[in-house]
């Protein structure tokens, strides 16, 4: 444990002391705060209207202002995630840093989930800078915080994903930019799986519906706490990583 | 302290290392000498752990390092060809790192990590990035590294590789400090290294062993008879005659001439030892006797008979002025 404690914390370090977490934080923060305005500025002209015609009922922050914020996050994951995950391996093996870790007495398990909890902490960090839109929601309206918390927990477990999957690619390279780019392609076809879904019947359908990534999400959106999709994102997560421990292995035997 | 049988490592159809074994005792410092892509390297980073071997097995402080590897590493300490610092870090943060990975005990971290540093001599720089480090500090920031635990067993792949001949001695007189505390191997393909800071040697070529035996031992076992150099001040008179009749010497060859001097190569029957009897013949002719030393083969000279394929021929050292190593 002392031993992940380590790793993670120097890995949160490196990203600090490098320009790569301001950079992330930076276009995530600039890119959320536009989606902000943008669903703000809808959703006040649609609440609007919606009074000018006398509705009968106010307009729900959640349903739709919080929802589709949240789910456009998403997107930031998808772009920036991979920046994150991309040097993880990928640097300490062209810098040869990676003899250290694998001469030293600390096991494979404990370098990878040093890693993967230290890219979770970045992630977190990440996350908590929404939390600031969505707390000014709480100063001027009256938002549910129920499902704010379940989104939260989905989002959370869906970057887990993307953040084993981009070890997973960053261990098999010397080049950060392979990494790079390979982890955005993956995860962009876990994202567009299901379009082929709809013309392919209903087997395929429910198949790559199940696949993706993206689908899992919606019930905690709407603040359904399923432990099927618990059980997805969790088994995504841990055959990421297994698969990464086979990885390095493997990696160790070619030399 | 260590112990290594039969090891082989092949890559698909290329075996790197085949069939090595030696051992080291403890406190011992062993060379590793090949040329380059002789397989050291290789074998030391079996010795890690860093790789495994495709077959045999090696013994680190009494651990199998296939079997118990987190034991075995736990007392090795190991410095790659490139030291592995991380550029981000300060000296103090990495080697604090370094402390928590390799199992140093909380409450002694702060101590070790100033010990290695007065150590190694690198406390003027711990808060430097180890990205703006010297060649020679990066170095010794990774001989902190691997002694920051305290292993028993210090494996040290090409120490001295790129530095100056300054860092190279102290980088020298370091690992010979921390021998005693430590066993240690040690690679290299510079010759005068190994006479200077090994007990023994391993000759490596091409992914074998070709000898194991102390500098000493090898030098004398390459030569079969013993050969001395003689320098005689015999006024452009021919000395030779006279040195060849001293009982015991099967040859005298001239081997330069700087009139009025002339230098001979005397051979002589092995265990013979023909000094005595060589000085009193040249005095007793009444020429000057300018040097006599005995001629021996230097590690160089037996590392090139050894890793060629030529059969070893008694080597002929240069003529004195010019820098000797063994």
């Amino acid at each position: 444990m002392r031993n992940i404690i380590a790793i993670a914390n120097k890995e949160l370090r490196s990203y600090f002391s490098s320009p790569i977490a301001y950079i992330v934080i930076g276009f995530w923060a600039l890119l959320y705060g536009y989606f902000f305005i943008a669903i703000l500025q809808f959703f006040v002209r649609q609440s609007m209207q919606m009074s000018q015609f006398g509705g009968p009922q106010s307009m729900n922050v959640n349903q739709q202002l919080i929802r589709p914020l949240l789910q456009n996050v998403t997107i930031l994951d998808l772009f920036l995630l991979p920046m994150v995950t991309m040097r993880t391996y990928a640097e300490e093996k062209r810098s040869g840093t990676i003899e250290l870790l694998l001469t030293s007495p600390v096991s494979d398990f404990e370098i990878i989930m040093g890693k993967f909890l230290g890219a979770m902490a970045l992630y977190t960090v990440m996350l908590a800078v929404t939390l600031l839109h969505i707390g000014l929601l709480f100063i001027y309206g009256h938002p549910e915080w129920k499902p704010i918390v379940t989104a939260y927990i989905g989002l959370w477990l869906l970057g887990g994903c993307f953040i084993s999957l981009g070890l997973l690619i960053s261990s098999m390279t010397k080049n950060q930019i392979v990494a790079g780019m390979v982890t955005f392609a993956i995860f962009l076809m876990f994202w567009v799986i299901t379009w082929i879904g709809s013309f392919s019947g209903p087997t395929v359908d429910k198949l790559t519906q199940y696949l993706s990534i993206i689908d899992h999400l919606d019930d905690f959106n709407k603040g359904v706490l399923d432990t099927s999709h618990i059980i997805y994102y969790v088994s995504f997560i841990t055959f990421g990583l297994f698969l990464t421990a086979k990885s390095v292995d493997t990696e160790r035997w070619r030399g | 302290m260590i112990e290594v049988q039969h090891l082989t490592k092949r890559y698909g159809r290329v075996t790197a290392v085949d069939d090595v074994s030696f051992r080291v005792e403890r406190g011992e410092i062993l060379g590793f000498l090949g040329p380059n892509g002789a397989g050291k390297t290789t074998t030391m980073r079996i010795l890690t752990g860093y790789i495994p071997a495709t077959e045999g097995k090696a013994i680190v402080a009494g651990f199998d390092v296939f079997d118990q590897p987190i034991e075995a590493k736990r007392r090795t300490g190991y410095l790659p060809e490139t030291p592995p610092l991380y550029p981000d870090m300060s000296v103090a943060e990495y080697l604090n790192f370094v402390a928590n990975i390799k199992g140093v005990p909380a409450n002694e971290k702060r101590q070790r990590i100033q010990q290695v540093m007065a150590k190694t001599r690198i406390d003027d720089v711990a808060n430097r990035l180890c990205s703006k480090l010297s060649k020679g500090y990066r170095q010794r920031v990774g001989l902190a590294q691997a002694i920051i635990h305290n292993p028993d067993v210090l494996i040290l792949d090409e120490p001295t590789a790129g530095l100056d001949p300054k860092q190279i001695i102290e980088t020298r007189q370091l690992i010979k400090e921390l021998a005693g505390d430590h066993t240690i191997i040690l690679s290299t393909h510079i010759l005068p290294e190994v006479s200077q800071t090994c007990q023994r040697v391993v000759i490596i070529n091409k992914g074998r062993v070709v000898a194991v035996d102390t500098p000493d031992n090898l030098t004398a076992r390459l030569r079969g008879s013993e050969t001395m150099y003689v320098q005689v001040d015999s006024n452009g008179m021919d000395a030779s005659g006279a040195l060849r009749r001293v009982a015991g010497v099967t040859r005298v060859v001239e081997s330069d001439r700087r009139e009025p001097v002339i230098g001979y190569e005397v051979e002589s029957e092995r265990g013979q030892d023909v000094r005595r009897e060589l000085a009193r013949a040249v005095v007793t002719n009444g020429w000057g006797l300018l040097e006599l030393r005995p001629l021996r083969m230097s590690l160089e000279d037996i590392f090139l008979s050894l890793t060629t394929d030529e059969t070893p021929t008694t080597a002929v050292e240069p003529p004195a002025g010019e820098t000797v190593h063994a």
